[in-house]
């Protein structure tokens, strides 16, 4: 799966485009840091202060990064949610941060009906497997064929429908996550490195153990089973797979199901971390620039791809933010992006595109 | 396929037309590791017809979009009109006069057969941004007097039925007309053809040899085109140049090629 | 029966090129035009030009630039709503400035601001394609929507944080600010969406509209055309923003009047454009209009009219309700007609134009 093939490095200063962005870059920055250079030190606050910060407080900067670890795995986990669906149906499926949401929000709320835990989880699924049912039929076979926007349109009416019959089934007002119930770890684990003290939240760690112990699990399921050999052939041709007898009908249901899980599991951790609401919604939207970042097909992808974005973003904001107000976090992924975009515009471990015509 | 429009009539067939409009020298191009061209040389001189022929991948289509700057050979260069081209933009290819149909249908799938046409007259029009908002005084004099070329190539390609119908949905023999008369409405001095009679019946074929020839003949269009039909080929074309692995293997009229051991090789295989 | 064009001959290029070459749909534009002029003011009362007539005529004119740079360009943008509040926020900017200039000069000239910061998140767009390229827009709705609120300059450092509409007269008659009658604000903005609509029409039937559907289509030939993708693609981007930013400063200036929360100009609004150039119709005017009609009139139907025929609704359910609807809604409409409502209505004219034998 992985094709970090040995290719060549492209000469990039080659490419006028990149060197009319840098030399633009360098002019917007020389122009911006030389207006406010008064004195005030701006320059030092940008470029020597936060290091000088990483390096005189190593506690903090291992804080920093492990937050923006944790971040990174949940936006991984959303991110593989597209990831699935995009390698087996060519959907762009906007609507699986809904989904998240949508899963926790029926847990917590099943619960709230006075469902025991795990039978609230297993039920849950049930209703994810339904949801993935209800959308290949009522969606995506009506659908077959068209081009892809509209596809991705339809997702976003998924998303639009779940959010109304979310609200109107278990309301709008935030829930706590049933975390203790489902036997989830509370409470942090104070290290003492570096001369400082770092905090580790128990949830942070169940997090991404969990995480990776499902990534291993898909990985084995894809490269083992004859569904995941069924489900590669569908990745790489609708058509081929059809031609020999693999149902696509099917493996649509599988693998809209397969994201289902992967939702319900993203949405337990990370209503544990806060809480299950809409609002989650847009935090969702983070995985966006992590796809991007990782190519919308790869697996790898996506992991490498939420880790740098988490990590980033943590740094970014603890670091840098405060000098512009703070807050830069809602932006500051999708800037990070970019920049490797416009570098690598097939993304990390994409598969580079030679236009053929 | 030697049917009556194609015999050509009055000019000698392997005489030299005019200086050369386009020279190839020593390209190689690849991609990664695959070596789709391997030091290609030829010419192609002003107002003749030019085959490109060769099995399939040997490179033709890659040669082609060489030419059009589309792809950038990593050695040897191209000469055109005498002025040595490095690494020109398609864009810039087609302000030279160079245009290009495409061996898969490349029209505008959502637009009209009028509208498609019309693109190819992009370059031509030069009213700016203000005056098309307007639509109305030196824009609105501009698109009608272009409107009065395409349509006189629409005539020519005998397509005014499927003039505003979207060209999506017209069958592929008209597509491939269309495409022609796309590339037509840029008026171009060297005109490349990529398979321009691929999956199309007889008569199609014939009606496509007549609108190629009369291109030829009338505007005087250097034509360079790639075809898999040798009877095609060898009723069409002035000069004929072979590809076999991204390798020149023999390069002349048709006589002298179809005579040629190695493209006899090439084509029906070798005793080993 | 009464819609044919038996009979209607073109002698001249000219008259075949017009963007309604058949009487019937000249008279048709005339009738409504005649409407929205006379009718709406006649009939309507204020509670109706407010709350559905001007905010129909904003979210067309937006709907109308994000076509121009997904429907007739193929660049899916999702931050429309950024390019819409820096045409407000450009605006307002201008109004303190320049309290003297005419405010309807004001908010054209606000698109232009528009448009500059539409073509700076544009640059990317040669490199990158098709999602990816949507994705890349996001960072500009992510940015811009927060230096709205982080940027305390922009709203002029107010306690609100948000934008305060200014009286502003023209020729005595109040057009923006709290004694601006439903009225004038109507007509203001219809006529700008009318002059703005009638210039996109005339944009895109010509070469610039042409070259850009060329590169929608097929990008590379239409670079072997002569076409330059790059100034094609930043030019859509430019007259898009440009659209979208009139929008935007409409939407304060003209409808909400001030006083509403720093954040209108967020995300949501951006997918509500999307969706009404899809269900509208991709690369076609007059789908603009029905989408925003459709998208905009929905929830103010349901809110309204649902209890005025019986149904009680809470405004909690309804806002539910309203998300379900439009969610299913997209989807019925993508199924039965991905070529939006403007493909409908082509459907419907040419059905008439054979009625009533088909055969």
């Amino acid at each position: 799966m992985s094709d970090v093939a040995a290719r060549p490095a492209p000469n990039l200063l080659a490419n006028g485009w990149v060197k009319t962005g840098l030399i633009l870059v360098g002019v917007v920055a020389a122009a911006i840091l030389g207006a406010r250079l008064d004195g005030s030190g701006t320059l030092y606050k940008i470029f020597i202060d936060p290091f000088e910060q990483m390096v005189s407080a190593p506690d903090l900067l291992v804080q920093t990064i492990w937050e923006g670890l944790v971040t990174g795995v949940l936006y991984a986990l959303i991110a593989l949610g597209f990831v699935l669906i995009f390698k087996a149906s060519g959907v762009f499926n906007f609507a699986q941060g809904i989904m998240v949401v949508f899963a926790a929000l029926t847990l917590v709320g099943l619960h709230e009906k006075g469902v025991p835990a795990f039978l609230a989880v297993i039920l849950t699924l049930g209703v994810m497997f339904v949801l993935a049912v209800t959308i290949e039929r009522v969606v995506l076979r009506p659908l077959v064929n068209q081009p892809d926007i509209i596809l991705f349109m339809a997702t976003f009416g998924i998303t639009y429908f779940l959010i109304g019959f979310g609200e109107s089934v278990f309301g709008g007002s935030p829930k706590q996550m049933i975390a203790d119930q489902l036997y989830l770890p509370k409470g942090a684990i104070d290290l003492n490195i570096l001369g400082g003290l770092v905090s580790l939240q128990k949830i942070d760690i169940a997090a991404a153990v969990i995480a990776s112990i499902m990534i291993a699990a898909l990985a084995v399921f894809f490269q083992y089973t004859r569904i995941g050999r069924a489900l590669r052939a569908v990745a790489d041709s609708h058509k081929a797979a059809l031609s020999v007898g693999i149902s696509l009908n099917q493996i649509w249901v599988i693998v809209w199901f397969t994201a289902g899980i992967v939702a319900l599991i993203t949405g337990i951790m990370w209503g544990a971390r806060s809480d299950v609401s809409f609002a989650l919604e847009i935090v969702a939207l983070k995985a966006l620039p992590v796809l991007i970042l990782g190519g919308f097909t790869s697996i790898p992808g996506a992991i490498v791809g939420g880790l740098i974005i988490g990590i980033g973003e943590k740094m970014g904001e603890f670091y840098w933010g405060p000098l512009v107000g703070g807050g830069i976090e809602s932006w500051l992924a999708y800037f990070i992006a970019l920049g490797f975009l416009l570098v690598r515009p097939q993304g990390l471990f994409g598969d580079k595109i030679i236009e053929r015509i | 396929m030697n049917a009556e429009p194609m015999n050509r009539t009055g000019e000698p067939v392997a005489a030299a037309k005019g200086e050369v409009l386009l020279s190839v020298e020593h390209i190689s191009l690849r991609f990664g590791g695959v070596k789709a061209i391997t030091d290609v040389s030829f010419d192609i001189r002003k107002g003749e017809v030019r085959a490109i022929i060769g099995p399939n991948g040997a490179g033709k289509t890659s040669m082609l979009n060489c030419i059009n700057g589309f792809y950038h050979p990593q050695e040897g260069q191209i000469t055109y009109k005498g002025v040595r081209r490095a690494r020109v933009k398609p864009h810039q290819a087609a302000s030279d006069g160079i245009a290009r149909t495409f061996q898969n249908v490349a029209l505008f799938k959502g637009m009209s057969t009028l509208d498609n046409i019309m693109t190819g007259r992009t370059l031509k029009m030069n009213r700016n941004f203000f005056w098309q908002a307007l639509r109305h005084g030196p824009a609105m004099t501009e698109e009608i007097a272009h409107r009065k070329v395409v349509e006189d190539i629409i005539d020519f390609l005998q397509i005014q039925h499927i003039r505003k119908l979207p060209v999506g949905k017209l069958p592929y023999g008209l597509q491939k007309r269309v495409e022609l008369g796309r590339a037509l409405a840029m008026e171009p001095e060297l005109l490349l053809l990529d398979e321009p009679m691929a999956g199309m019946n007889l008569e199609e074929k014939e009606d496509m040899c007549r609108f190629i020839l009369d291109v030829n003949n009338e505007f005087g269009t250097t034509i360079a085109l790639i075809e898999h039909d040798m009877g095609v080929v060898m009723d069409l074309s002035d000069r004929v140049v072979v590809l076999e692995y991204g390798r020149k293997i023999a390069d002349g009229t048709p006589a002298e090629v179809k005579a040629d051991q190695a493209v006899i090789d090439a084509y029906l295989g070798v005793a080993h | 029966m009464f819609y044919r064009e038996a009979g209607q001959f073109k002698s001249t290029y000219t008259a075949d090129m017009a963007v309604f070459p058949i009487l019937q749909d000249r008279i048709g534009i005339a009738v409504i035009l005649l409407l929205a002029f006379v009718g709406v003011p006649l009939i309507g009362n204020d509670f109706f030009t407010t709350t559905v007539m001007i905010p129909f005529l904003v979210f067309s004119l937006a709907a109308i630039g994000l076509n121009i740079l997904t429907g007739y360009t193929g660049l899916v943008s999702l931050g429309t709503a950024a390019f819409m509040g820096v045409g407000a926020y450009s605006c307002y900017k201008m109004t303190t400035w320049w309290p003297d200039m005419n405010i309807i000069v004001l908010i054209l000239v606000s698109g232009l601001f528009s448009a500059a910061i539409g073509v700076f998140f544009g640059l990317p767009s040669l490199r990158i394609k098709g999602f990816y390229l949507a994705v890349a827009t996001l960072a500009a709705q992510f940015f811009l929507q927060w230096a709205f609120v982080r940027v305390p300059w922009l709203f002029n450092y107010n306690a609100s944080g948000a934008i305060e509409v200014p009286l502003r007269t023209v020729f005595g008659v109040p057009i923006t600010g709290a004694t601006a009658s439903p009225e004038t604000r109507y007509f203001v903005c219809l006529c700008l969406v009318v002059v703005l609509t009638w210039l996109a029409s005339n944009i895109v039937h010509g070469r610039i509209g042409r070259s850009w559907m060329a590169v929608r289509d097929m990008d590379i030939a239409a670079e072997l055309m002569g076409i330059k993708l790059l100034n094609a693609k930043l030019l859509a981007f430019a007259v898009s923003s440009f659209y979208c930013g009139v929008a935007g400063a409409m939407m304060i200036f003209l409808w909400y009047g001030g006083g509403e929360a720093a954040d209108v100009f967020n995300i949501r609004l951006s997918f509500n454009v999307l969706f009404m150039v899809i269900i509208g119709g991709l690369g076609s005017l007059i789908g603009s209009f029905f989408g925003a009609m459709f998208i905009a009139g929905l929830p103010t139907i349901l809110k309204f009219g649902l209890p005025a025929i019986g149904i009680p609704l809470a405004g909690a359910t309804a806002e539910h309700i309203t998300f379900m609807l439009v969610g299913a809604l997209i989807i019925f409409f993508l199924i039965v007609e991905p070529h939006g409502l403007a493909r409908l209505w082509q459907i419907a004219k040419q059905k008439l134009r054979t009625w009533p034998f088909p055969y």
